[in-house]
């Protein structure tokens, strides 16, 4: 086990040490380790099973079922294309399009550098603006081709 | 001179933070939004007569209108005159939403000077036998989709006897097309808390959760501070708005699964597990979050509650039609010039909704078709949009108002790709807990790549009759109405535009 995974199991500790007691506090715990990580690291899961009263299994069944846990670190940028109804009846599928042939991605893809990760997101509740994406946590709607390219500079300024 | 911009997600996502930057060193409150995005980001301006709008603003126009508001602000090419008499408000009955846009999120008193608490203190007044009662009688139904009678919910949960109850908050919102949940809860989060507080001393519920889905962290974050400001203020806590009654309550974040907003899968997410949809019977309302007696609503719902109570059932009736009652905040979204929310009683057309309101197609294109009630909604073609906005009218003509969320489609919008789309969605976001869901969903993807790829008429059509099928097969055996509904876009896409999938008519796949 790299010795940088070992150095992360004290916040997860003291984490579940909060938890504890909180009824159905899977979930909370596991944003929690991502957002203070980036991702769920692998030695976190014997720790939460045994905190919680369950088979690693489980846990993991739980990791696996929803979307948005991450099991690996994420680049260091994360653009999440809608492409629900509402953005698609406005174009998402020609930015989508473009953002595989701009970055050379397919549409869950990462780039090799670590500088960014594509997913693909159902619904920002940006309809009345449709298009619209996520980047980094930031929602930016009513976007055009050029919007997109200009969003897509930065992220490639600071890489 | 004050200036209001809201700090609305949406309106920050079409860049109002700039223009708030823009504005350092006035006066500037940062307000829920009206809703009328298209207009965002929106400046207003307090005058003698009323508020008057800019919009919608960039930075750089910011200066411009400084300049106008020293001499004659209707002179700028973005003034709106007075925000409350343009024609897409003014016309609008809005109860629920009666403080977007004029009122700041986090400020209590804001809340209070604008009825605030109201439904509250009548509930503490009168008691949980008439409070029970005024739900019952005003007619409310659950916004979530199901439009299932809110009254009868709550006096199962009321009379059921339990050592523990709870009332959870659906905030999962996952619908395309739909952002009612998110703007309430940005924007008038009290109004949520409120609701829930009357429903928790109503049926005897000590304990809330609001289930917000993570793709919303801004209503995560305003609920999480109002609640703070809520307990320290005694709205919340053991001695709710001095009723002597406990309830308090927490917001629990989603984590990307849109079956999660099915009730059942919800509280086994809110459990800690994977979010699988459980058979019904037992009832929430009899065996709902850890086997206990559970009233779940949707956020419109909850927030319907406060002003039922306040202004009384019968007030709430005498809006709608038929069997849908009271009003219902509808969202324009899609391919539509002014999208927004419009809050009306129920009963007003579709037609009046896309195209009084919408103003039509934002591409200036023909419209093709709107999708009614989030992606397991029909198709609805034009021809249909003298449709009223009513549950049971919607039902007749094979669709569902569900939500309230309209997408709308042009000409250029392929409709065998959304059927596709709403397949491969709901195969994405099967709990997998029953096969004609799981399976067909996929199945159903692979029928259309073929007919697509069909090298004639007759090789399409016998696909059309396998996807017919396979729509029935999930339709009656699907446990919930992920699998069960899903065939609702798929069938009204073919059956009204047969030609994007290579078909000569709808008769073809009889
Ligand atoms: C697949 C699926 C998704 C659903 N998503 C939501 C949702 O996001 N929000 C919601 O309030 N109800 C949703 N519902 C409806 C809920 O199951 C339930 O009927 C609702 O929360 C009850 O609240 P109400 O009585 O206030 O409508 C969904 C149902 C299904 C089958
Ligand atoms: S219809 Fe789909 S989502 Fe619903 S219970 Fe069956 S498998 Fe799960
Ligand atoms: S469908 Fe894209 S934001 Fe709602």
């Amino acid at each position: 086990m790299p010795d940088e995974m070992l150095l992360h199991l004290p916040m997860v500790n003291s984490l579940l040490e909060r938890h504890k007691g909180s009824a159905g506090a899977l979930l909370p715990i596991l944003h929690e380790i991502q957002e203070g990580i980036g991702y769920i690291p692998d030695v976190a899961i014997p720790e939460i099973a045994h905190a919680l009263n369950q088979s690693q299994a489980e846990i993991r069944g739980v990791i696996s079922f929803y979307h948005d846990f991450r099991t690996a670190p994420p680049a260091r940028h994360i653009l999440r294309l809608c492409r629900a109804e509402s953005c698609k009846s406005r174009g998402a599928e020609q930015l989508a399009a473009q953002l595989r042939e701009r970055l050379q991605l397919d549409d869950h893809g990462s780039s090799a550098d670590g500088n960014i990760s594509l997913r693909p997101v159902y619904c920002l509740g940006a309809c009345a603006c449709s298009p619209a994406l996520e980047l980094d946590g930031q929602v930016h709607a009513r976007l055009s081709a050029e919007r997109l390219d200009a969003l897509l500079d930065a992220c490639r300024e600071d890489a | 001179m004050s200036l209001y911009l809201p700090c609305d997600s949406l309106a920050r996502a079409v860049g109002a933070d700039e223009v708030a930057l823009a504005l350092a060193g006035q006066d500037l409150q940062r307000t829920s939004s009206r809703g009328l995005y298209w207009l965002e980001p929106l400046l207003e301006v307090d005058t003698p007569k009323g508020r008057i709008g800019f919009g919608p603003l960039t930075a750089a126009d910011v200066p411009s209108v400084l300049d106008a508001l020293k001499g004659e602000p209707s002179a700028h090419p973005l003034a709106l005159g007075l925000v409350e008499e343009l024609p897409y408000l003014k016309s609008q009955q809005r109860l629920l939403f009666a403080r977007a846009g004029i009122t700041r999120p986090l400020s209590l008193d804001d809340y209070r000077a604008h009825g605030g608490f109201e439904g509250l203190n009548r509930a503490v007044t009168i008691g949980g036998d008439e409070t029970a009662t005024e739900v019952f009688d005003s007619g409310l139904r659950g916004r979530g989709g199901a439009a299932f009678p809110a009254g009868i919910k709550w006096r199962t949960v009321r009379v059921t006897q339990a050592v523990q109850k709870y009332i959870v908050c659906n905030a999962d919102e996952g619908d395309s097309g739909t952002f009612a949940d998110r703007m309430l809860m940005e924007g008038d989060p009290f109004l949520l808390i409120e609701g829930m507080a009357i429903a928790g001393i109503t049926v005897g519920a000590s304990y809330g959760y609001i289930y917000v889905r993570s793709e919303y962290p801004q209503a995560v974050a305003t609920l999480r501070a109002a609640l703070d400001i809520a307990r320290a203020n005694g709205y919340l806590g053991a001695n709710v708005g001095g009723s002597g009654l406990a309830f308090d309550m927490e917001v629990r974040v989603g984590a990307g699964a849109y079956i999660c907003g099915e009730e059942t899968a919800l509280l086994d997410s809110l459990e800690g597990k994977r979010g699988v949809v459980r058979a019904k019977p037992p009832i929430p309302a009899l065996k709902g979050l850890f086997g206990l007696p559970t009233l779940v609503h949707n956020v419109l719902t909850l927030a319907s509650v406060p002003l039922i109570l306040a202004k009384g059932a019968q007030f709430y009736r005498d809006y709608g039609m038929g069997r849908s009652l009271g009003t219902m905040p509808f969202q324009l979204a899609g391919n539509i010039r002014h999208g927004g929310l419009v809050e009306r009683a129920f009963g007003l057309t579709l037609r009046e909704l896309v195209e009084d309101y919408g103003g039509g197609t934002a591409s200036g294109r023909p419209l093709k078709a709107a999708q009614v009630g989030g992606p397991l909604g029909a198709w609805v073609p034009p021809a249909d949009f003298d449709t009223p906005l009513d549950y049971e009218a919607f039902a007749g003509i094979g669709a569902m108002l569900g939500h309230g969320g309209v997408v709308v489609a042009d000409d250029s919008l392929d409709m065998a790709h959304m059927a596709r789309f709403a397949l491969q969605f709901c195969a994405e976001e099967s709990c997998g807990k029953c096969t004609p869901c799981r399976i067909g969903s996929t199945r159903g993807v692979e029928v259309i790549d073929r007919m697509l790829a069909a090298p004639d008429q007759s090789g399409r059509d016998e696909q059309a009759i396998i996807l017919k099928d396979l729509c029935d097969t999930m339709q009656y055996g699907s446990l919930c109405a992920l699998g069960g509904m899903a065939p609702f876009p798929v069938v009204s896409a073919l059956k009204h535009f047969p030609a994007d999938f290579g078909l000569q008519s709808s008769e073809a796949d009889q």
